[in-house]
Order: C-alpha cells, then structure tokens, then sequence
C-alpha cells in the first residue's frame, strides 16, 4: 500500500482529476495549499506597501492505492499536470503502514478501495 | 417650475440607481472563481467614477444635449455649462438633478458587459473600451431613444427605463465582445461561482435599486411611478418563479442561482415597460423573460460555443429585446397614454421591432469596431499565465482571500 501526496497548479486539478478516473483511481482528498519552491511568487501591494510573498495557491492531492495501482496514478498526474514550466509541482509517495475504513473496521487493502 | 415632492423622489430614485453598480459587481463577483472576485468589484467601481467624469464632461451633453439633426446632442451643455437648477421644458426637477439621474443609468450600461469579458480581460484595455464605448456607443443611442428630437423618439419608440437603451445595446455588445476576445481558459471544467451568497445578495440589492430604475424613470411622483413601482416588483417575482419552474422541471431541481438568474431577466424585462403596461401583463413579461433567458443560458449557448462568462447576453440581450417587443404588445393607453398590438394598435409593435433592430446593428458593429481599436492599442486578453493565477494578483496585485492570516 502506498501513500501519494501530489503537489499541482490549482487550475491543473480538474484535468488530473479526469485523468485518475479514467485509470479508477476515485478516492482522493484534496486540499488548498500554499506553497513555495523555485518558482517566484507574485507580488502584493496594500496601499503602496509591497509584501513579496513567495507563497504561490497549489492544490495538493492525497491518494491512498494498493501497489498495482501506483503506477497508474503516477502516469496519470504526470499526464495532466505539468505545463512544461517551474512551478508544475511536485510528486511524494510514502509506504503505507495501515487503512481502516470506519464504517465496517476493514482493514489494508480491502479498505482501500 | 420645481416640485418639491417630484424632487425628493428623484434624489432617492438617483441614490438607488447609483448603488446598483456596485452591486452588480457583487453579483457578478459571486459568479467568477475566487482569483478574479476583486478584478470584477475593481472594474464596476471604476466605471462608476469614469464614468461619472465622462458624463459631466462631454456625455451629457452628446445624449442630451440641443438635438442635432436626431442624430446625436449638440455641444452646448459640455462640461455642464449652463446646467443650473431651473428645469428643463416639460419637467418638474432641477436641470442638474435630471443630469445625476440619467448619469447613474449611463454608469450601469457598461458595468453590465463587465460579465461578457470576466476572468480574462486586461484592465488597462478594459478602462479604453469603456471610455469609447460610453462616448460612442451609449450617448448616441440613449439621444435617439430618449431626446426629444431623437430619431427613434419622433418615430414614438416606447423605452420606459432602458430596455433598449441599456440592456438591448449590453447585451448585444457583450455577445460580441466574448466571441472576439475568446473563451476562458479550461472554460467549462473549472468556472463554477465561487460565492453565490455574494451573488443572491447582489441580486437582492439590484431588485432593490431596479424601484429607483424605473419608477424613477417617470421623472417625479405621478400615477405612472406607482404602476412603474409595482410592475417592477410583480415581474421580477413572475420570472423568479418561472425560472425555478423550469429547473425544477428540466433540471430536477430548483436552484439559488437559477432565481436570481430569473429576477435580473425579469427586472430587465419589464424596464422598457414598466410605465405603460398593467400587473397582470408584467407578470408575463417577467415570466417570457425568465423563459427566454433560460431557453439561451441552458441551450443556446452550449449550442453555439460562445464564452459570455456570466451570461449578460442570454439574461439582459435576450430579456431585454422581448421587454422592448413585449411594451409594443401589452402597452395600454390607461397607464402610460400609448395602446399596443393587445389594444388594437399594431403600429406600435413595429416601431419597437424597428428600434430593437437598430440597437442590435449599432451596439454590434460599434463594439466590433472599439474592440479591435483597444485591442491594437493595448491588448484586451492577458496572457495564459495570468490567466491562470487570476486577475487578482495579476492585475492588481492584490487578492480577495487569505489561505492563511
């Protein structure tokens, strides 16, 4: 079982959304999220004073899958997501130690999807 | 001479109609993504203080100046010279106030087409259009409709409040610019409202400011300010309730976006009508507005493909050219002194037929002409990465919402 956090542009999520049901990938959790890394952020100013902010809105993906499907939702996101510049984000994937769904106590892969 | 009474109604009618700017931009602003929230609230505010400006300058006076040849008003009252307090022939306000209340009317127009070009336009080409927009666009139009002298007023067009004047040329002009400046980006993926609260509150306030619109419209305290009054009200909620209706029906379920949606076609509907047709007409002028309106948001322009981001053809384009045709149907002499086809007088449908037309040739082929002018000049899109970040940040460096303090 792995454990994938993806870091996108926000207006990226629909289109890897698509891309992750058409390979049944349909349990996520999604989450607004400010970010920085190489890319530059935009600068703000309030009545002439300027805030370099380099935190950039990203939308950051989180998706549980059994080992099969890890490649599939790898190839997915790497699909729709990028436009080619800094700032596409970034892939994390974690090794799973345990998923419980609480309505039913079932456990590990059963529980996944 | 001056009427006191006539006066004080007509400050608060100006008031009223002043405030609808802004709250458009609620209304609208409710309608983007959150990214571009405050480049809408930015854009209405503008235009009411440009706007403002224009219209003392030069505006007034290209609208209501001395009539030249039907065609356009003389320079005569320029930059408000000789604008005093006596009354204009005819009427029982100071000259001025007549200025402030037509200036509100010429304000909105333009924040109308705001919703066309939402999410994607360059500020800096936005302020030049509307500028020219204003001056040659607007000013004409509203002299042949509403000057004496006018040409489409000597031909008798009935335009209570602005059907045609202002929601006909809006609409229109909207249609065109959306066509030329090009869809959204990942339009019809990612556009969903982001605040409709914002929005039912802007709609809220427009049904409230609209009693200013055309009740005020009458020029002071007469029967036709009461039938005005109560027109406004029993269309909005006819076509409120017929929009509700129809989703109900054709989408299985009511919407509070599909009523809101339904009260701004209404309100439209019944603006060139409100002082010359009774409440049971307004009902289904409201009700064909609703109708028609639903009929282009949910069909037509799915079938056509244009982007008009918040629909300111299908509600004001469409509402607004059946409010004009539906003033020569139920137009009755007992309220506003004109019969309509209802009343045995068919003429009058033709001389609304002629002025929808014209409004729909003028707006449109003067708004493909501005567009590609600005667009020369200045550009009118912004590029895809600020698109995609927002005009919030891009444009005015500043943003609406904090994700953390």
């Amino acid at each position: 079982m792995k454990y994938i956090i993806a870091v996108i542009r926000p207006h990226k999520l629909e289109e890897v959304k698509r891309e992750l049901e058409k390979n049944e990938i349909h349990l996520m959790t999604v989450v607004d999220v400010l970010g920085c890394g190489r890319q530059k952020g935009v600068t703000e100013v309030y009545r002439g004073v300027t805030e370099v902010d380099n935190l950039l809105r990203k939308v950051k993906l989180e998706i549980a899958v059994n080992d099969e499907y890890l490649d599939k939702a790898i190839a997915a996101i790497m699909k729709a997501a990028p436009e080619g510049d800094i700032g596409d984000g970034k892939i994390f994937i974690f090794d799973m130690a345990e998923c419980i769904r609480i309505r039913t106590g079932e456990k590990g892969n059963l529980a996944i999807g | 001479m001056i009427n006191a009474a006539d006066t004080v109604w007509m400050l608060i009618a100006t008031a009223l109609v002043m405030m609808m700017t802004p709250t458009l931009g609620f209304f609208y602003g409710g309608l983007v993504r959150k990214k571009n929230i405050l480049s809408v609230l930015m854009q209405c505010m503008v235009i009411l203080a440009v706007v403002s400006i224009q219209w003392v300058l030069i505006g007034y006076t290209l609208a209501f100046g001395p009539d030249k040849g039907g065609i356009i008003g003389g320079l005569e009252f320029a930059f408000l010279n000789g604008v005093g307090l006596a009354p204009l022939e005819g009427q029982t306000i100071p000259h001025q106030l007549f200025v402030c209340f037509q200036m509100m009317f010429a304000v909105i127009t333009p924040a109308l087409i705001v919703g066309a070009f939402a999410e994607r336009i360059k500020f800096s080409g936005f302020l030049l259009f509307t500028i020219l927009w204003s001056t040659l666009i607007y000013d004409p139009m509203a002299h042949w409709v509403w000057a004496s002298g006018g040409w489409l007023f000597s031909m008798g067009a009935l335009d209570f409040a602005g059907g045609t004047v202002i929601h006909i040329t809006a609409g229109i002009s909207a249609l065109v610019f959306s066509i030329l400046i090009g869809k959204r980006r990942g339009n019809g993926t990612s556009s969903s409202p982001h605040n409709l609260p914002f929005a039912v509150l802007g709609a809220a306030f427009l049904w409230f400011g609209w009693f200013g619109f055309n009740a005020g419209s009458a020029l002071g305290v007469k029967g036709q300010t009461v039938s005005a009054f109560l027109n406004t009200n029993t269309a909005a909620a006819g076509a409120a309730v017929t929009w509700m209706i129809l989703d109900w029906f054709v989408h299985k379920t009511p919407t509070a976006l599909g009523v809101i949606t339904g009260i701004v076609a209404g309100l439209v509907a019944i603006t060139p009508a409100a002082g010359f047709v009774t409440p049971m007409a307004s009902i289904a002028i409201g009700a064909g507005g609703s109708l028609l309106g639903f009929i282009f948001v949910s069909y037509v322009k799915k079938k056509l493909g244009y982007d008009d981001s918040l629909d300111v053809f299908g509600v004001h384009g469409i509402a607004g050219i059946w409010g004009a045709l539906a003033t020569g149907l139920f137009a009755s002499k007992e309220i506003g002194g004109t019969d309509g086809l209802f009343y045995g007088n068919p003429h009058q449908l033709w001389v609304q037929f002629v002025t929808v037309v014209v409004a729909i040739v003028f707006s449109a082929v003067g708004t493909y002409i501005l567009y590609k002018i600005c667009d020369l000049i200045l550009g009118m899109r912004v590029d895809a990465r600020d698109e995609n970040i927002g005009l919030d940040l891009t444009q005015h460096h500043e943003s609406a919402y904090t994700l953390v303090d």
